[in-house]
């Protein structure tokens, strides 16, 4: 016994080092690259002004905080990815609901939802601006348009994915076509929908950057294309770095939500 | 015919397809008394399961009728139990919420069918497991969790669509003697449809033998054996039933 525990110990121990010496590798390879960046430009092997560097970078940030124009630009952005994140999810799953409900709706509506699916949808940006106008709402639309279809697709296929044999069981209790849906597939489909939300997040804030790359005057794709306009690349660079931290966090989120949902199920 | 449960008067069943369709029941009469136990023995794919979707009222037959109590079945029937061969537990369920989905189908469970649904789970040895989720349970559990789903709406007839065949041996017999158990001296009827001859016997006061499809009723076996599934098995006697029994089955597949 006393041998077993020990061995346990040190297969516990070799977990531990192994997840230490990846964190820290993660974090070894962020600094290295920034120290790395700083020093080329310094010693003037690659050209600052086209490439930036971090220290520029840092100051064209410090300058928008204490403008206060960092929040401006970040708040809208954020905004309209919420917006149009969470409408797009919404709307792609009622979506879902509506298809899986009717099989002969499903089957009639198919070669739209493939063209659909296959066309960038950001080709429709000229043509949202001429009818919606110029700024917030074309963004928006914009975003929940990337982020819809996705959703819509990757949910349905998780109600389809529902065994048939569940919903004898179901109906053979007397369950209605409604209750089936609540007490089986939407719940079996749980997971995927989830999985369908990390997609849509992505593909929220291309929809976002894309609609303030055509028309805006605020938000961070402005930020970055009124950089690139005017030849300050720091502020491009810096514009990106942002957009990267804030991506991020919005993933972990979702991330974090699938982590619960799963330990929820997993026990309660 | 007066204590006649359930009857299968001259039912006739197509299954259509692009390709064709395809008679799977051709005449088939068949009456389940109370407190019954009929086993259907075939060839896979003969239409056994077919005759326990009639039963059910998930389908309807082309010709002829099906008749509980001397009613035309139209929907899934109140008191009803259907045992698949897998358990269909749902994993984001507790064994205790699994156990009460049927009941949930029709409603809040009032607190007399919540401790007869907690009795029935002490009583199948899964009171510990209660809360637990389905993954964490070996197969044979699973199994019983999904007879106590079935038996918490309180059928009058039972539909078991070899409801043993994914489990181990040894599982399988055990399984089989709580299952009669369960049922002892109630008076419901109970269909068993599998292709195992031994099962069929054990279990069964009579043993119907289906051709293949279109299903027909080839022969039918009065098993006189006495005691749980079990014990049915070590008797003299069924050795001769099973000769019979495995003979008409034979002819059959050449």
């Amino acid at each position: 016994m006393y041998n077993e525990s020990a061995a346990q110990k040190k297969y516990l121990a070799g977990l531990r080092h192994k997840k230490w010496g990846i964190t820290a590798a993660r974090w070894g390879i962020l600094v290295v690259f920034l120290l790395l960046w700083e020093a080329l430009a310094r010693l003037g092997v690659i050209d600052a002004f086209l490439l930036s560097s971090p220290s520029r970078m840092a100051g064209a940030l410090w300058t928008l905080a204490r403008t206060g124009e960092l929040w401006l630009h970040v708040g809208v952005t954020l905004w309209e990815t919420i917006v149009g994140f969470v409408v797009g999810s919404v709307l792609g799953i009622a979506l879902a609901v509506a298809l899986w409900w009717s099989d002969t709706l499903c089957r009639i509506l198919d070669p739209y939802l493939v063209v659909l699916n296959a066309l960038p949808k950001i080709a429709l940006g000229p043509v949202l601006i001429v009818w919606i106008g110029s700024g917030m709402p074309a963004i928006i639309v914009m975003s929940l348009l990337v982020s819809v279809i996705v959703t819509m697709v990757t949910v349905l296929g998780g109600f389809l994915g529902t065994e048939p044999e569940k919903l004898t069981l179901l109906r053979s209790f007397g369950a209605s076509k409604l209750q089936c849906f609540t007490m089986v597939v939407f719940p079996g489909a749980l997971p995927t929908t989830v999985s369908a939300l990390k997609l849509g997040i992505g593909m929220s804030w291309v929809g976002v950057i894309v609609g303030e790359f055509l028309v805006s005057r605020a938000g961070l794709g402005y930020l970055i294309v009124y950089g690139g306009q005017v030849f300050k690349l720091d502020l491009v660079m810096a514009g990106t770095a942002v957009l990267c931290v804030l991506a991020a966090l919005m993933y972990l989120g979702v991330a974090y939500c699938e982590k619960r949902l799963r330990a929820r199920r997993a026990h309660a | 015919m007066e204590d006649a449960l359930l009857v299968f008067d001259r039912v006739c069943m197509r299954y259509h397809q692009e390709s064709g369709e395809t008679a799977v029941l051709e005449d088939f009469s068949l009456s389940v008394r109370r407190g019954e136990f009929v086993a259907l023995l075939g060839p896979s794919g003969c239409g056994k399961s077919t005759v326990l979707s009639l039963a059910a009222g998930l389908l309807r037959p082309d010709a002829g009728r099906v008749l509980l109590r001397g009613q035309p079945i139209q929907s899934p029937p109140a008191h009803m139990g259907y045992m698949l061969q897998r358990d269909h537990l749902f994993d984001w369920l507790t064994v205790r919420d699994n156990a009460l989905v049927g009941l949930r189908v029709r409603g809040k469970p009032d607190a007399g069918q919540l401790a007869r649904v907690d009795a029935l789970l002490e009583s199948c040895g899964l009171a510990e497991f209660a809360h637990a989720f389905p993954g964490q349970l070996s197969g044979g559990m699973r199994q019983r969790a999904a007879l106590v789903r079935t038996l918490a709406v309180e059928p009058d007839f039972l539909l078991l669509d070899e409801p043993f065949s994914a489990l181990d041996s040894q599982t399988r017999i055990q399984l089989a003697d709580e299952i009669k158990q369960a049922l002892a001296g109630s008076d419901r009827a109970t269909i068993l449809v599998t292709h195992d001859v031994s099962e069929a016997i054990s279990m069964a006061d009579r043993v119907v033998v289906l051709t293949h499809r279109p299903a027909r009723i080839r022969s039918v076996h009065r098993i006189a054996l006495e005691g749980s599934p079990m014990q049915r098995r070590r008797d003299a006697q069924f050795r001769d039933y099973f000769d019979r029994i495995w003979k008409e089955l034979d002819v059959h597949v050449q």
